[in-house]
């Protein structure tokens, strides 16, 4: 069959062209134009090629920050995807407490970032926070606000409940759609529960995990509002995330040059991320 | 290898049930003997999945016993009953190959991996298997996965029997058949009891020694697939074997003779001196009725080729009749007469049979 040749179909593009211009390649081009040039407000620009990028790169301040991410990001992925997996296996198949439990575990994933921010901030003070006063009484030495192992403590607390909750409602939409067959046959196979876990519901559990991980790592990585709000990248620069540290850096010491080149990188780092992570799941797809 | 015995089994998927209709398995006593090959045929909802999913373990019965040579395991689990079952839909191990496959329940159950090198290769060269057995199993069509769903069934050879639950659904026509074959040459081979669920009459008695047919969560017959033919025990084996069914028709009786309407019908196996029976048929097989001088009068309403026989639909004042007779044999226009013969023509009070 041969198609008609039909150039007047580009004109169905162009509102979506203009859109996509306007909230992101309008907005990324300025940063790119920061990230070569140096300016002194007035529109002035004076080229600077590679400059900023180099500066960055070699920056310790970039490295530590850096460092402190892809650990947060490492600790809270080890942590909730393994406790997700676990509270879905063992939430409730039937009956009513189905629904209790979906709508349990979805309370956390609707309330504002900055709220969870300041709810834990509050949660967590040493001296009023229900938290951070039962710590205490307890005997440890609990302070988030000096202490940067305490900070670490409840900014990654902070996350695990914010966000497990996520992990779980997949991998229970996972292993919700495994045949009931898949169950029987192993029990009359005589399988223990270690093997229907390890060969019938990860692998039936593969997709939506993948999804989890995807989604996880990219929130994770830029998370910016919690941190800002509990613990303002304190103390000192312990929580200072790559976002915290680009915001200090763009609008704090309006170093817009080097900001604009950081946020590039930063860009880069969670785009490739991605594609290598897409790329392997698809892999594994068409491999099985 | 061993007798499995069914006693006054019941069961209800509710808690509290109180209907007669709350019952999925309704007092079922059978008896499955060590060696033989079963069908258990019926429509769909029967309760022929139930019942199967209580000799394996998966379904704990609500009333009776289940006896393995006369040891109840009532509330023994499928491993301790050790016996295989085989679902209607292929289930397979996605990561594992064929092979890992074939081999999961018998490493589950701790034998040497010699025993099960040697095992799983015997069964993957009756299932022909063998071509694909390094490869991952969740890349094989569905009629190869079902295979090692059965291989899977197969591998142990100590089981106590193998049930099939309606296991060719997913697979093509012409493999079906092939498989089908395939079954039922295990069967002679491995000796070993099996039970077969379908609810196709084909399946059933081609692949059976005995059938027992299930209808609303009762056994209404179990016998070999010429009895069910000649002599339906109860109305509903009549008409759901065989095509087309069984003819039944209300009739009276009158001082222990039969008539429809007015018409005496001559039978031979029925005694009948007690004339107080709530709903009376007959029940005749369209292969056993002739065109005769006298007897019922009909009119001839269709007529059907089948290429060697007919199959001629008449209405009679009694209700339709279907009869079957050979292409050879003359069909008269409009109105004629039907000849039951006398010892294939039984009465049924209640749909079950007067004897």
């Amino acid at each position: 069959m041969n198609k008609t040749v039909n150039q007047k179909a580009w004109f169905f593009v162009i509102p979506v062209f203009v859109l996509v211009a306007f909230n992101a390649i309008i907005p990324l081009m300025t940063v790119v134009n920061y990230a070569f040039q140096e300016t002194f407000g007035n529109n002035q620009f004076m080229w600077e090629g590679t400059r900023w990028f180099k500066q960055i790169l070699i920056s310790e301040r970039f490295h530590a920050a850096l460092g402190r991410q892809v650990l947060f990001t490492l600790i809270i992925l080890a942590i909730q995807i393994p406790l997700g997996i676990f509270i879905a296996l063992n939430m409730p198949k039937e009956g009513l407490g189905v629904p209790i439990c979906l709508v349990l575990m979805s309370m956390p994933l609707l309330i504002p970032w900055n709220v969870v921010g300041a709810m834990w901030n509050i949660f967590a003070l040493p001296d009023i926070g229900f938290l951070g006063h039962s710590l205490n009484a307890l005997g440890f030495d609990y302070n988030f606000t000096q202490q940067s192992g305490d900070a670490w403590f409840t900014t990654i607390l902070m996350d695990v409940w914010h966000w497990t909750s996520l992990v779980v409602l997949l991998s229970y939409a996972g292993l919700r759609s495994i045949q009931p067959a898949y169950y029987q046959a192993a029990e009359i196979d005589g399988a223990t529960r270690w093997a229907v876990f390890r060969h019938i519901e990860l692998p039936k559990m593969k997709k939506v995990l993948t999804i989890a991980i995807l989604l996880r790592f990219m929130d994770s990585f830029m998370i910016y509002t919690e941190p800002f709000v509990l613990t303002g990248g304190g103390p000192g620069n312990a929580t200072a995330f790559l976002s915290i540290d680009l915001v200090k850096m763009a609008l704090g010491q309006f170093d817009l040059g080097p900001a604009a080149a950081m946020s590039l990188i930063y860009f880069f780092i969670v785009l490739t991320v991605c594609w290598v992570f897409y790329n392997l799941m698809m892999r594994n797809e068409s491999n099985s | 290898m061993s007798k499995i015995t069914l006693k006054d089994l019941s069961h209800s998927y509710l808690q509290f049930p109180t209907k007669n209709e709350d019952w999925a398995i309704k007092n079922v006593n059978i008896d499955w003997h060590d060696g033989g090959a079963y069908a258990l045929l019926g429509p769909s909802g029967c309760g022929k999945t139930t019942l199967l999913n209580i000799i394996s373990g998966l379904i704990n019965p609500t009333k009776g016993q289940i006896l393995f040579d006369n040891e109840n395991i009532t509330q023994k689990n499928p491993v301790e009953r050790n016996i295989a079952q085989i679902f209607q839909f292929p289930v397979i191990y996605d990561t594992m190959t064929v092979f890992d496959n074939l081999a999961f329940p018998l490493r589950n159950r701790k034998i040497p991996e010699e025993e099960i090198e040697n095992k799983v290769k015997e069964i993957s060269n009756m299932l022909e298997l063998t071509p694909t057995l390094y490869n991952r199993a969740s890349g094989l069509t569905a009629d190869g996965k079902q295979k090692i769903s059965l291989g899977r069934g197969l591998a142990r050879s100590d089981v106590n029997v193998i049930m099939f639950d309606e296991p060719l659904t997913v697979i093509d026509p012409h493999l079906k058949w092939v498989l089908r074959s395939k079954l039922k040459e295990l069967h002679q081979k491995i000796k070993r009891t099996m039970i077969y669920v379908t609810h196709d009459q084909t399946e059933a008695l081609t692949f059976a020694d005995q059938v027992v047919v299930m209808h609303e969560g009762q056994i209404v017959q179990t016998g070999t697939p010429v009895e069910l033919f000649e002599k339906p025990k109860h109305t509903f084996v009549g008409h759901f074997i065989g095509s087309p069914g069984m003819n039944i028709l209300p009739c009276k009786i009158d001082n222990g003779l039969i008539f429809i309407n007015s018409t005496n019908i001559e039978i031979s196996n029925s005694k009948l001196n007690n004339t107080s029976y709530s709903k009376v048929e007959l029940g005749i097989r369209p292969e056993f009725i002739s065109f005769d001088k006298k007897g019922l009068p009909v009119k001839v309403t269709n007529v059907s080729h089948t290429g060697k026989n007919n199959i001629i639909e008449t209405e009679s004042d009694g209700g339709k009749i279907k009869l079957i007779t050979k292409a050879s044999v003359k069909i008269p226009e409009g109105s004629a007469f039907l000849n039951f013969k006398k010892d294939r023509t039984y009465v049924y009070k209640d749909d079950w049979i007067v004897e």
